[in-house]
């Protein structure tokens, strides 16, 4: 156990000692950071983690292979549909089947509409970090469009347990395509408004460029993966690079920035967005007919042997590793989540800036903190 | 017509009828500070709501709205919980100062009431040096926040303390400077004179660019020396928790963010004294009927009316913009403002010998 | 040349506020733009979505039968240990005996509504309720006995 010692708050040189967390507004949870001080002048950031560790990798080894699909959904809460996905993803490489059309088409486009829904979320949080609390709400007003999509289809707005091995839990609701238009219409019209608001501001502008650079040679030391990483200057889209699902058959761009620092970070949201609103798009209209579930058996047993799946979360690379003896639940379950690689160019990030501009880091590295602790 | 100095001016009358001057004096004293208090926690609830109010509706929501018509007392029933709530003196704490801090930080705010005209010859203490009287007393609203940030026994508190004394310091001298070009232009430092220069039009629209630039200026410095957004790194939510108040609770806690709240009102006045002409209407050239019209509108109501679109001006900013970093804060005091407001100050000097000015 | 510079930042930057502050009051201004909803107030208007989890309830008819034979599919998927199932034999009239559920306990404290149960009945016999105000003050209160009293299996489910 962490006990705070009197040495601790300050160090023999001088500097303060302060704690950043675990209960402090800028990092959205219970993440606790130690950070030496000069000053204003950030010497040392350092990472306690554990505040909500629920050691869901245990856990699922007591779970059946349908039943601990829906534990990943509480790992990164924003993006539990791309986690369920490689979840199932994992564990139909090892049963062998055939996802039909139908399904795959309805998961790329959950997977999409998550992805929006997360980035705009980043979006409004990072605003309101850095001081502007505006943006937050009028992202929360296409964000709860979202949500009442995935509340009508999959009967749930977070954790939605829709991705089942074989396929989705049930077909789309009809209203299903008529409210993803709306959606696409409304971002169309209020998409202005985010640059307006926080994009061409001079404050932001000058919050986050040239704050919390990370190099592309250290964004993949530190195994930085997503939108952080793609700021950097490294091609790292699962979607891309080793495409799952349909992703093959889409048109896309992997938005990739060479800069580095927070500005590119956040710019490499903001157009992801627009990226996959144009996949919703090409998809919207032309989801197959057909089953939205294979036939599997009603108690699942994956051979003997290691199946993993790697998708492209919100954050980043989710690495899903099962290792099977042949029997009705894993032997071991392993995750590799994004968030606890990115955090940890934190510290380097950071070194010699100021506190204002450890918040701007934190904000464009997007932690969620259950994702970092599972 | 009904007047606020007509009021004044008979209570006067009456209370010299009855007792000797002396008590007259003292009376008098203690209606202006009751008056003085009254205004106080007024302001402080109706600003409160109306900042709430404008954030909502900027950020899509309603707001609050339950209690009362449109929830327009939700403010007086934030008081009555902060006047219950226990008021904590941390243990490591300066107690002295701790709770000595949020009386200093209230109290400059009420000194600053006095020079104020609210109405047509209705001002406390209209002494001939005003201006020079409110840039000095705003000045030392630092030595509240620095005095609870540093008996806090907080590092946050500490590191918000220090922020905000370096801020409210350099963002006098552009505030200071962006005040004497109206002083250069009237000649005068009184406010009642500055108000009657201003008598065939606002300074704003009679001192050209130069005055309309040293009035965004005053309006930026004025939102930094109050440590309202952008320029709130003294609280700066998300880096410092609640800045140099971060330990304060209940009814202390309170009398900060009443103070904070009176500080912009007063600003906003002063700015409204200077650059809109104070509690002068509105008259344009020789438009003799709307000049007449605008006549009927009281003085009181003029003032506050401009008074009150400033604050909006400055909550506008607020819930608009993110925050700056202490570096970028000071940069552009010292590499913009400054040497603006100095040139400027140039320019203006020059209209007022020459009298371009209208 | 710096002084050009130095204009066209200035100029710069108060232009994207002005951009910014303009968007701040047209929404100040829109009022018809507001998206709170007033829920203790719209509670009579709220429709959920007919597939929203809130929680797992069984249906009966009107002759208070239910659809449920008892075959523990639902306990069994569940990841929780939401549901718990007590079987007892049922004599029926020509002296058979016959498996049926004495109580179907469900606790609401454990459930994640993942909806797992409801795919492995085979009857159909539970289904998710649109309910969401689920807090109560006593926890015992969360625990649910799904089947009502006097309740028996519907004619013709196997």
């Amino acid at each position: 156990m962490y006990t705070i010692t009197e040495e601790i708050l300050t160090t023999p040189s001088g500097d303060m000692v302060i704690n950043v967390g675990p209960q402090h507004p800028a990092t959205h949870g219970v993440l606790h950071l130690l950070i030496t001080l000069n000053g204003e002048t950030i010497k040392k950031v350092e990472p306690h983690l554990g505040y909500i560790h629920r050691s869901i990798e245990k856990m699922c080894e007591s779970l059946s292979y349908r039943q601990f699909i829906y534990s990943t959904s509480r790992m990164d809460y924003l993006s539990a549909h791309i986690n369920n996905h490689g979840c199932a993803l994992a564990v139909e490489k090892g049963l062998q089947v055939e996802i039909p059309p139908r399904a795959e088409v309805i998961r790329v486009l959950m997977d999409e509409l998550t992805r929006v829904a997360s980035h705009i979320l980043a979006w409004g949080a990072l605003a309101m970090d850095l001081g502007a609390f505006t943006p937050f709400f009028h992202a929360f007003r296409e964000r709860e469009m979202i949500n009442d999509i995935m509340e009508e289809t999959c009967g749930a707005r977070l954790t939605m347990n829709y991705m089942v091995p074989g396929g989705v839990m049930m077909d789309i609701h009809p209203n299903f395509q008529r409210r993803v238009k709306e959606l696409l219409k409304q971002f169309s019209e209020k998409i202005d408004e985010y640059d307006e608001l926080v994009t061409y501001n001079t404050i932001f502008i000058n919050r986050t460029k040239n704050v919390g650079y990370l190099s592309k040679e250290d964004a993949i030391s530190f195994g930085v993966s997503g939108p952080s990483a793609r700021a950097s200057g490294v091609s790292c889209d699962i979607r891309k690079i080793y495409p799952y699902s349909i992703y093959d058959k889409l048109k896309f761009d992997e938005i990739l920035y060479t800069e580095g620092d927070s500005y590119a970070r956040y710019m490499v949201r903001v157009q992801e967005v627009k990226q996959s609103l144009s996949i919703i798009e090409q998809l919207i209209d032309n989801i197959p007919e057909g089953d939205f579930q294979a036939k599997t058996k009603a108690v699942l047993k994956l051979p003997k042997g290691e199946f993993y799946s790697r998708v492209e979360t919100a954050r980043g690379e989710l690495g899903v590793y099962i290792v099977s003896e042949g029997g009705m639940t894993p032997y071991r379950i392993k995750f590799r989540s994004p968030g606890y690689s990115n955090l940890s160019a934190l510290d380097h990030m950071t070194r010699g800036s100021k506190i204002g501009d450890l918040i701007a880091s934190m904000g464009t590295l997007d932690l969620v903190i259950p994702d970092i602790d599972r | 017509m009904w007047n606020l100095s007509d009021i004044a001016k008979s209570v006067d009358e009456w209370l010299n009828s009855v007792m000797s001057p002396t008590w007259v004096l003292v009376v008098e004293m203690v209606v202006i500070g009751v008056l003085a208090i009254a205004l106080f926690a007024v302001l402080g609830l109706v600003l409160v709501i109306m900042e709430r109010k404008v954030a909502a509706y900027m950020q899509i929501r309603l707001g609050p709205n339950r209690v009362g018509p449109k929830g327009m007392l939700q403010s007086l029933a934030d008081t009555v919980k902060l006047l219950v709530k226990e008021g904590l003196t941390p243990a490591g704490a300066d107690k002295f100062l701790f709770n000595l801090a949020p009386f200093i930080a209230m109290i400059t705010a009420m000194l600053l009431l006095a020079p104020l005209a609210f109405a047509k010859d209705f001002q406390i203490w209209d002494l001939n040096i005003g201006v020079l009287y409110i840039t000095a007393v705003s000045s030392l609203s630092v030595i509240g926040i620095l005095m609870a940030g540093w008996s806090s026994n907080n590092k946050y508190s500490l590191l918000g303390a220090m922020r905000s004394g370096a801020q409210i310091v350099s963002y006098e001298l552009s505030a200071g400077l962006a005040i004497m070009t109206v002083v250069i232009l009237t000649g005068s430092l009184q406010m009642s004179e500055i108000v009657k220069s201003q008598a065939d039009g606002w300074w704003l629209f009679k001192g050209h660019i130069p005055a309309i630039i040293s009035f965004v200026i005053f309006i930026i410095a004025v939102t930094a020396e109050t440590n309202r957004a952008p320029f709130d790194l003294a609280e700066a939510e998300s880096e410092l928790t609640a800045g140099f108040h971060t330990e304060y609770s209940g009814m202390k806690f309170a009398l900060f963010f009443l103070a904070e709240y009176i500080n912009v009102f007063i600003v906003c006045a002063v700015g409204a004294t200077l650059f809109l002409g104070g509690w002068m209407p509105f008259h344009i050239g020789n438009w003799e009927g709307f000049n007449h019209v605008m006549d009927y509108i009281p003085s009181s109501i003029w003032f506050f009316g401009k008074t009150f679109f400033l604050i909006f001006v400055i909550m506008w900013f607020r819930w608009t913009f993110p925050r700056l970093r202490i570096d970028q804060l000071l940069n552009l005091e010292w590499k913009y403002l400054l040497p603006i407001s100095m040139l400027n100050i140039l320019v203006v000097t020059l209209i007022a010998i020459k009298g371009w000015h209208f | 040349m710096f002084l050009k510079e130095y204009i066209s930042d200035v100029y710069g930057a108060v232009k994207s506020m002005a951009i910014g502050m303009k968007r701040t009051l047209y929404y100040f201004t829109h009022h018809q733009e507001i998206i709170t909803q007033q829920y203790p107030d719209n509670r009579d208007t709220l429709v959920l979505p007919e597939r929203f989890r809130g929680e797992v309830v069984m249906a009966h008819d009107e002759k208070n039968e239910h659809r449920c034979t008892g075959c523990t599919a639902c306990e069994l998927a569940c990841p929780n240990g939401t549901i718990k199932i007590i079987t007892k034999f049922d004599i029926s009239p020509e002296g058979k005996k016959k498996k049926a559920i004495d109580k179907f306990i469900y606790h609401l404290e454990l459930c994640t509504m993942c909806n797992l149960c409801i795919e492995a009945c085979p009857t159909n016999a539970i289904h998710m309720a649109q309910t969401f105000e689920h807090s109560v003050f006593d926890r015992a209160q969360l625990t649910k006995v799904l089947n009502k009293p006097g309740s028996k299996l519907q004619e013709g489910v196997e």
